[in-house]
């Protein structure tokens, strides 16, 4: 089984409350995700039996979705901004530096996204969906070092609180 | 006389900073009063006689009339569901993030209020993926509101019954559309649907459904307390009440404003937003979100009302985000990384935007990164005119939704403002040798 016991009660639950099941996919994707610290094709599968649909409609809708990593990433996801208005306040140079910084380090999993609504703080990013803005290189830096290092406590993979 | 914020949707995040969006902080400062108020009412009053009355109008970027939403409803159909669209994915906008981390509870209390006026008995709130924090706010609001009452069964003893689901999100900008954000409530890929039949008719499971933004929703308490003719004395024309601008990019205090519709680009701009930072001029802004066209430093003395915008400038105050550029700006590279979202978000249903988005950001990256040839910008609007027929205001589409013709306001912004700089650098990319037409 995919779902831990805890998690199979709490996916039950999510399903239960949508008027058809199939609404619960995304739900139970994040919940899934969570656990294995990526959406593994055993969880679908899974996810599929819970909703009444076949486990390629749970790909299919999955695929489509960039939260929702379908091979193993880092335990520390940095989402970095680099839409206009990060673009014309650093959000590039950013991405650049901890993409070099961390490309060989397999906790940390670096990626460029579009914008994060928090461009009244750009540049901004994410790590495991937690906000932080007005950057540079260095203080990204610091701050991933911080997560890294356990100063700092990162939600979970799908940012849900640990 | 200087321009100040009419704080009316923002006041409590603003006056407490420390705890606004806690159920006590909320009940201490007029919170569900509306609520039950508007229980005492007949649903068609407060359609009627509070929000059609107010004037109020979609927040979420379409600016289409709230209460004539609802008004579409058929009658005697049920279920009838409310689904509340909090995905804000519209490149420079943040408004709805503030308020969904900030003020949650104004929100539901929006919500169980429109959907007591819709009778809908369960109301989706549908929150963007990447909000960790304002979801975690949320779902403890939505919970502390069940445990008071305001939600559940029978709420305050009105007899009236409400489920009230917070559904997440995982990252995909077309859920922001309003039938892409039914597609995904049903579990599926977040791809728009052809209208008619409108969502008011067949929605959500193919039953009536309304979507609003969490803009919206959250000024309808504001309007039962003031009152729908009230509100509607605020605001110039058919633009009416308040909106929370999304100010950002070069200007020295980028952030929300909340303000009166109908002061000035310029006094939004300058007087709250601290004008273009580092003393430098602008160039161009961006006036409502990446899909709109952008507008000139003339045009700053405009009203911010929908519809002088929409005719006059033949662009769009759309979901309320303004970009400032300052005069070191490349508008090519800007419009390439417009393109670039465009054509990472584009869902692929119909192969216009599909398309059209991918080759415009490629045919953008070569003239942004001075590898432009002198024909390049003629032939994006000539392509760009197969998902944009004839390239005139408002724009036609030859796509399902919205978002094929937002690919191409950038494209028709810099042929109207920068054509010459645009050529002149294309011209000189020329020169150059020739590489692969490719992206980063």
């Amino acid at each position: 089984m995919a779902f831990s016991d805890v998690n199979l009660t709490r996916a039950r639950d999510i399903v239960a409350r949508y008027p058809r099941p199939k609404s619960a996919i995304l739900p139970l994707a994040h919940l899934a995700q969570d656990q294995d610290g990526w959406l593994t094709a055993e969880a679908m599968e899974e996810i599929a039996v819970l909703t009444g649909v076949t486990p390629a409609e749970v790909q299919g809708t999955c695929s489509f979705y960039t939260m929702f990593k379908r091979r193993p990433c880092g335990s520390l996801l940095v989402s970095v901004c680099t839409n206009v208005t990060c673009l014309v306040t650093g959000g590039p140079a950013i991405l650049r530096h901890l993409t070099e910084r961390y490309g060989d380090d397999d906790d940390v999993t670096v990626e460029e996204v579009e914008c994060l609504a928090a461009c009244g703080g750009a540049p901004a990013l994410q790590v495991n969906y937690e906000y932080h803005e007005q950057l540079t290189p260095e203080i990204a830096e610091a701050l991933v070092d911080d997560y890294k290092a356990g100063r700092r406590t990162p939600r979970t993979i799908s940012g849900a609180q640990r | 006389m200087a321009v100040t914020e009419t704080r009316i949707v923002t006041n409590r995040l603003r006056e407490f900073t420390e705890d606004s969006w806690t159920i006590d902080r909320y009940l201490a400062t007029g919170g569900y009063d509306m609520l039950r108020q508007a229980l005492t009412m007949q649903p068609v009053q407060i359609q009627d006689e509070q929000v059609k009355a107010s004037g109020l109008r979609g927040r979420g970027g379409a600016g289409f009339g709230t209460g004539q939403k609802w008004s579409f409803l058929p009658k005697g159909i049920y279920p009838r569901y409310l689904a509340v669209n909090g995905d804000e994915g519209e490149p420079s906008t943040f408004k709805d993030h503030m308020l969904i981390e900030r003020d949650p509870h104004q929100i539901i209390e929006g919500v169980v209020i429109s959907a007591f006026a819709i009778e809908a008995h369960i109301a989706f709130i549908y929150v963007r993926g990447e909000f960790a924090l304002g979801i975690e706010r949320l779902e403890q609001a939505v919970a502390d509101a069940y445990a008071k009452g305001f939600i559940g069964k029978n709420i305050l003893g009105s007899g009236f019954d409400l489920e009230v689901v917070v559904h997440r999100g995982a990252g995909a900008y077309i859920a922001g559309d309003e039938t892409g954000l039914l597609s995904s409530l049903e579990g599926e890929r977040a791809m728009p649907r052809i209208k008619p039949p409108f969502p008011a008719v067949q929605g959500l499971y193919a039953k009536p459904t309304v979507v609003n933004n969490v803009e919206t929703m959250s000024t309808v308490p504001h309007i039962l307390r003031m009152g729908g003719e009230e509100y509607a004395k605020l605001g110039v024309g058919r633009s009416t009440g308040t909106r929370i601008f999304s100010v950002s990019g070069h200007v020295a205090r980028p952030g929300n404003y909340e303000v009166e519709l109908g002061i000035t680009f310029r006094q939004l701009i300058d007087e709250l937003a601290g004008g273009v930072r580092g003393g430098k001029q602008m160039k161009f802004f961006i006036p409502g979100g990446a899909s709109a066209p952008w507008l000139m430093p003339e045009h700053l003395d405009a009203p911010l009302d929908m519809d002088y915008v929409g005719s006059e400038l033949k662009t769009m105050l759309g979901s309320g985000a303004i970009m400032v550029f300052d005069e070191d700006t490349n508008p090519a590279l800007i419009a390439w990384r417009l393109l670039k979202f465009f054509a990472h978000e584009s869902c692929g249903k119909c192969t216009p935007c599909r398309e059209g988005s991918m080759w415009l950001e490629k045919v953008l990256f070569r003239i942004s990164h001075g590898l432009g040839r002198p024909q390049d910008l003629d032939m994006m609007l000539s392509f760009g005119s197969t998902i944009v027929p004839g390239l005139n205001a408002p724009f036609s589409q030859t796509t399902i939704c919205a978002m094929g013709p937002s690919t191409m306001s950038a494209v028709v912004s810099l042929d109207r403002f920068f054509r010459e700089e645009i050529l002149e650098m294309c011209n000189a990319g020329a020169a150059r040798p020739t590489i692969p037409v490719t992206s980063a």
